[in-house]
């Protein structure tokens, strides 16, 4: 559950929120999308308000959207070319030679051109991302959605990714909104940080206030402190009653 | 037994019956949604064609194989009893009977909800799983227009077929058995069965329980697939449901259709 959860992303700022699993990001995203109405307040997603939003509305918000999914999601049983085409295709009147050209320079903005014939069983987890993000750009979205871009990637592979998430932003004249617990790598990338715990907004900043952080938690989070406010050990009774060892003294 | 015992007994009972109501209810609604929105399914109708692909033409081998065995073992034992009462000229007419009206559609309607109706409720369920499904809505396309639509229709369109070419299939292991292996005559075997095979009251009766199989099978693996559990456990069970599900419902709207169909005095 959100609790007063009060944040503005400025156009065309590459924004992370952060903190670790189950701490409200998912569910803050997903509001983002419209995919959930909060039950109370509002969210204002590109002039619109989205619990106000029909279904048909809702999709015509979503065409200036793109999202990059977790793992990529992209359709299996398409190759890479007919994925990135998907979108394209799906919004129909396009004529087949333009759809080919525009497939193409997605592709190439990402640095896959030549894999276009392959299928997604045959990249790899960072080649499969960048497929994946040329797809979200493929209709030029106003709002860019990044659910764990760099869970997972080799060093390779997130220099990659954070130097087209940047680069695409800036080139397309986009907003993004980065989702993630990869605290150190995200740093690098965004210029602003909401840091979240418990479903609350608990700290905020430059990438270099969120790194001088005194707040407990941040300061825990972004330094990989094995104790904090988020303890080592998951609440459990008494160690040696566990073990029964005070029973055979 | 006490009375709390009873009463916690008759929540049980009760939550598990709301459970089930509630889920028919949400079946019933989701075929609804459906349906009403195959305008992509039968508008770019290559997305349904390439379902029947998947859904038909892949099952055709288990099909013909089990439809020629199944019309084998028929002949092999209905000759075994009808020459008991001199009968085995009829030969044909049994085994045409037995596979139009009722083994044509029931075997092929089992096969069919385990080979491709296990395949449509896992491809789903994986899609789902795998965050395929969102990312379409992400995408401003409606995954149940683009994804489930089509399987529906592909499966609804198979199973008819498959059915058709399952009794064809049957007569012809009938024919090989019973007139090349056993010595029956052919004339009598093919004169007999065009004469008592009625095409209204036969065939056309089979036709209409196999389509009524192939939307229940349809129905049932595409709503698994859409409701599963987004795990690998979760898709595993649906999967699991899809065979069960629609293998009681051939079985029990067998039974109901054959009842509407085939008693009362009216047969041909």
């Amino acid at each position: 559950m959100l609790v007063d959860i009060d944040l503005a992303i400025p156009q065309g700022a590459v924004v992370g929120i952060m903190g670790q699993s189950g701490c409200g990001k998912t569910t803050l995203l997903r509001m983002i999308m419209g995919a959930l109405r909060p039950r109370s307040g509002s969210v204002k997603v590109l002039g619109r308000e989205t619990a106000q939003l029909g279904r048909a509305a809702l999709y015509d918000m979503r065409r200036e959207m793109g999202m990059l999914f977790q793992f990529g999601a992209l359709f299996t049983d398409l190759s890479v070319y007919e994925n990135v085409a998907f979108p394209l295709r799906e919004r129909g009147g396009l004529p087949e030679d333009l759809l080919h050209d525009l497939v193409l320079l997605k592709l190439e903005a990402v640095g896959l051109r030549g894999a276009a014939h392959l299928m997604p069983g045959e990249l790899s987890g960072g080649m499969a991302r960048r497929v994946a993000l040329a797809r979200s750009i493929a209709l030029d979205p106003r709002l860019i959605l990044y659910d764990e871009p760099f869970t997972g990637l080799d060093p390779i592979s997130f220099g990659v990714i954070s130097r087209l998430v940047r680069n695409l932003n800036d080139s397309l004249g986009a907003t993004s909104i980065i989702v993630t617990h990869d605290v150190q790598e995200a740093l690098g990338v965004v210029d602003y940080v909401y840091f979240m715990a418990a479903g609350r907004i608990i700290a905020q900043g430059a990438p270099d206030e969120i790194r001088s952080s005194r707040e407990p938690f941040v300061n825990q989070f972004v330094n990989g402190k094995r104790d904090g406010p988020v303890p080592f050990h998951y609440a459990a009774p008494g160690y040696a009653a566990d073990l029964e060892l005070a029973e055979s003294r | 037994m006490n009375a709390a015992e009873m009463r916690a007994r008759v929540e049980r009972l009760g939550g598990a019956v709301t459970s089930i109501v509630w889920r028919l209810g949400y079946a019933a609604r989701f075929l609804a949604y459906l349906v009403l929105h195959s305008g992509t399914a039968l508008r770019r109708f290559r997305l349904t064609v390439k379902e029947v692909y998947f859904a038909g033409v892949l099952s055709l081998i288990i099909i013909l194989v089990s439809g020629l065995f199944v019309g084998m073992v028929l002949a092999l034992q209905g000759y075994e009893t009808l020459q008991r009462f001199g009968a085995s000229e009829s030969l044909g007419v049994l085994v045409a009977l037995s596979l139009v009206r009722e083994l044509g559609p029931v075997v092929a309607g089992l096969l069919f909800a385990s080979r491709a109706g296990s395949a449509i409720t896992a491809e789903i369920g994986l899609m789902k799983a795998t965050e395929q499904l969102s990312a379409m809505e992400m995408m401003a396309v409606d995954p149940i227009a683009r994804v489930v639509a089509p399987r529906f229709w592909g499966g609804f369109i198979s199973m008819p077929l498959l059915a058709a070419l399952f009794s064809a299939m049957g007569i012809f292991g009938g024919y090989l058995v019973g007139v090349q292996l056993i010595g029956v005559d052919a004339g009598a075997f093919w004169s007999q069965m065009q004469a008592a095979v009625d095409l209204r009251h036969d065939i056309l009766n089979g036709v209409i329980k196999s389509v009524a199989f192939g939307a229940a099978v349809t129905w049932i693996a595409v709503f698994e697939g859409y409701d599963a559990v987004p795990t690998a456990e979760g898709v595993s069970r649906a999967t699991t449901r899809t065979v069960v599900m629609s293998s009681l419902a051939i079985l029990a709207l067998d039974f109901v259709l054959t009842a509407l169909m085939f008693t009362g005095g009216n047969g041909g």
